[in-house]
């Protein structure tokens, strides 16, 4: 049955976030974004109590009903939570949205394959204590972007130990310095076991924080999201116990394309997930342009026929089209999800049309304001440099036109390059 | 809660209008498009699918309630089929819709069963204008209070099988509002034009209408003495319009994509090419989320919201991605693209046509 209500108890939980956003992020923006590398505490305070008692949640459930859990329940609306939140942080900023304590990319790699023993193992960290902690995603590679089953990272067990020595190096890494030095976190690192096995050798590892052998870099200098924290990390000879291995014992030993299963299923929720990110963006940028325009006493007559509306009205009602197609499309990702049906065709349309949709519409709205736009006295402009972000990771446009393309044609990766 | 999946219902009414559009409609929209008329087997087999019926409560002699998210999902698959012969089919919709959300009980009555018997009922609805500075809210038809009766005066244009209409209802300027009259075929002053030569939908038979100052008794107002809520009705109108726009454009991705997966150039299907495969893919994002905006639209009219923002902004974009779709799907043939032996060129033409396209058919 078509529906586009939101649950009221998300509803409710939306404007607690937006009372964050207006009174805790928004008031930091420009000052996090001029000062590159310090951190937004505030928020990440703000945030904390309230991250823990959800993951708290999570974790009890976990211990209470075992493996047998998540199969048997039914429409689940966490991922939903998850990206209307991310929607209504990222409209606060972008930049302090992704040093929000917690798993985040990594805890959601544990989450869609790791067994309940490393779930638990894992994740309670996200549940407990007085300092916060973060989780962090490691794929990327400076010669292994776009192209990641060609990472060169590597992961050998040492019989004697029965542990994982990992060489490599990782970039382009969110929230490394924070889970691997600042807290008791931890990186999931993807490495093969086997090179010669391309995609079917790739593995995913949990390094935790402080580990001898991992180097952190200084933070990377970025157009946008100054307020994340994004660096490179080296692994010299970097020894992790075996059960570190992320999956069961199944996927553990599967060669094949198998093992590499595990990081395309985090990115059915983590590519709506940049989605939501990147409207929230649009529609920051998209409000703050129409209440700019409103103090000129420009406002949107939506009755007017083409020809009768000014050249400010078309525009906004292009820039709202291209938002609502966006954020309808994100939200119908994460619906087939949360019905239990497959979503990878539709996160990737979400994420393509979603990080094209920021660009342009924060672009606009820094032209349509005029030289007020382009000044750094106004968040507009940063709006525009958060946002090309969310067109890149997770998958270019370009990479995930291709996804989609595959799917609707009906091609493997071999017909279609 | 947040669901995009059809109900069992609403599944079995897009399968049975899916299967119409491919096995009578695409057999003729080709050549009925030169021809200049659809078959009328095909147009009585699409009326008997019983559509408009099925949203017109018993008491006038249909049998369901109306559903702008449901009418949405099956007028896309009869525009699917043929833009034109979808216009043909859903014409009454225009007048039906518009009766049962606006008028007065009386009209009601005496409307509405026309509208749920076997053959379609000859009534055509008559908004747009012959002008560049067309305004649904703003019409240049006039009406103008003479006692009891109203003077109607100006010229409508696009007026769908009006050589065969034994009524019309005509939306006019009163006053600054834009309301409709019911006149029947025959009154003096009212005179149906020359056939419209138009660039697409040349199978629908559309036609200007001259009112001359045409007197007809005010209680022929729609809604009576209130009159009616002009804007939405339009939303109405054009969440349908919308709906077809997608359901045509889809026909243009699919062909395009089919045949780039048969083309063979340079040894291998066209479709093997990034340059065609991503046209492609932007295409089907264009299409899911023009979709979804108008759902959208259509389901908060149907929960009785205030829709007029999210409806304009639907339909400016949606206007937009059917054009650009068409013209893709037509540059992915290439040459073929062009020649009329195909039918690409016809959705090209049809496309542009959602700019001007107003009050039509409603959902």
């Amino acid at each position: 049955m078509i529906n586009f209500e939101i649950p009221a108890r998300i509803k409710q939980e939306l404007m607690m976030v937006e009372m964050v956003a207006n009174q805790v992020m928004r008031p930091r923006s420009r000052y996090l974004d001029e000062h590159e590398h310090e951190r937004p505490t505030e928020f990440i305070n703000m945030m904390w109590p309230a991250v823990k008692e959800q993951n708290r949640r999570q974790i009890e459930r976990l211990k209470q009903n075992g493996a047998a859990a998540k199969e048997k329940s039914g429409p689940s609306t966490a991922l939903l939570r998850l990206i209307l939140l991310i929607e209504q942080m990222s409209w606060g900023d972008a930049g302090q949205y992704l040093c929000v304590p917690g798993g985040g990319l990594g805890g959601a790699a544990v989450e869609a394959v790791g067994t309940p023993e490393q779930k638990i193992r894992f994740l309670s960290r996200f549940a407990e204590g007085d300092e916060p902690s973060w989780g962090a995603m490691a794929i990327t590679e400076p010669d292994a972007g776009s192209d990641n089953s060609s990472m060169r990272t590597t992961a050998v067990l040492d019989p004697e130990t029965n542990e994982w020595i990992i060489n490599g190096e990782k970039i382009f890494i969110t929230s490394g310095t924070l889970s691997l030095k600042e807290s008791n976190g931890f990186c999931v690192v993807w490495a093969t076991v086997d090179p010669k096995a391309g995609r079917g050798g790739i593995k995913s590892f949990i390094v935790e924080a402080n580990t001898p052998g991992v180097t952190v870099s200084p933070g990377l200098e970025k157009l946008g999201i100054r307020a994340s924290d994004t660096v490179i990390l080296t692994f010299e000879d970097v020894r992790v116990p075996y059960d570190n291995l992320l999956g069961s014992a199944e996927v553990r030993e599967q060669t094949g394309k198998a093992g590499f299963a595990g990081a395309m299923k985090t990115f059915d929720a983590s590519r709506p997930a940049v989605a939501a990110s990147a409207m929230g963006i649009a529609r920051a940028a998209l409000e703050f342009v129409k209440e700019k325009l409103a103090e000129e006493g420009i406002t949107v007559d939506y009755t007017k026929p083409t020809h009768k509306m000014t050249a400010f009205e078309r525009e906004l009602v292009m820039m709202e089209g291209l938002y609502k197609s966006a954020w309808l499309l994100t939200l119908k990702s994460v619906a087939a999800m949360t019905h239990g049906e497959g979503n990878r065709l539709e996160a990737s349309m979400s994420k393509a049309h979603a990080g094209m949709v920021v660009t342009k519409i924060s672009q606009k709205a820094v032209e349509l304001l005029g030289p007020l736009g382009y000044s750094r006295e106004l968040l507009a402009e940063k709006f525009m440099r958060d946002a090309k972000i969310n067109d890149i990771y997770e998958g270019t446009r370009q990479i995930n036109l291709l996804i989609v393309a595959r799917a609707i044609l009906g091609y493997s990766r071999k017909e279609l390059k | 809660m947040l669901d995009f999946r059809l109900d069992e219902e609403q599944k079995m009414l897009s399968d049975t209008i899916h299967r119409f559009a491919e096995e009578r409609v695409r057999k003729v929209f080709r050549h009925a498009d030169e021809d200049g008329k659809i078959p009328a087997d095909v147009i009585k087999a699409g009326w008997e699918i019983g559509v408009l019926p099925s949203f017109i409560p018993e008491t006038y002699g249909g049998f369901g309630e109306p559903s702008a998210v449901t009418a949405a999902i099956a007028y896309e698959q009869f525009a699917y089929g043929d833009l034109a012969a979808a216009l043909n089919i859903l014409a009454p919709s225009a007048v039906a819709m518009a009766v049962l959300r606006a008028g007065t009980e009386a009209q009601k009555e005496a409307h509405l069963p026309l509208f749920c018997e076997d053959k379609l009922p000859k009534i055509a609805a008559a908004l747009t204008e012959p002008s560049i500075l067309y305004d649904p809210f703003d019409l240049k038809t006039t009406a103008t209070p003479d006692g009891d009766e109203v003077i109607l005066h100006g010229v409508k244009s696009v007026v769908p099988l009006a050589d065969q209409a034994d009524t019309f209802l005509v939306y006019v300027n009163e006053g600054g509002r834009t309301q409709a009259y019911f006149i029947p075929a025959g009154t003096p002053g009212l005179t149906i034009g020359e056939r419209d030569k138009l660039m697409g939908i040349r199978a629908l038979p559309t036609f200007k209408l001259h009112l001359d100052n045409v007197s007809v008794p005010a209680e022929n107002r729609l809604g009576g003495a209130d009159g009616i809520n002009f804007s939405t009705l339009l939303n109405y109108s054009r969440v349908a319009m919308g709906a077809l726009a997608v359901g045509m454009a889809r026909a243009g991705y699919e062909y395009a994509r089919d045949y780039a997966k048969q083309r063979v150039q340079f040894g291998e299907p066209i479709a093997h090419r990034q340059s065609i495969a991503f046209m492609l893919a932007e295409m089907a994002i264009d299409i899911d989320g023009a979709r979804m905006m108008v759902w959208e639209a259509a389901w908060m009219l149907d929960q009785g919201q205030e829709a007029t923002q999210a409806v304009t902004v639907m339909k400016h974009y949606v206007d937009e991605m059917v054009m650009t779709v068409a013209d893709r799907a037509l540059q992915t043939l290439g040459g073929y693209g062009y020649i009329r032996e195909y039918p690409v060129e016809l959705w090209f033409r049809n496309a542009r046509g959602f700019a001007t396209f107003d009050g039509l058919a409603s959902a």
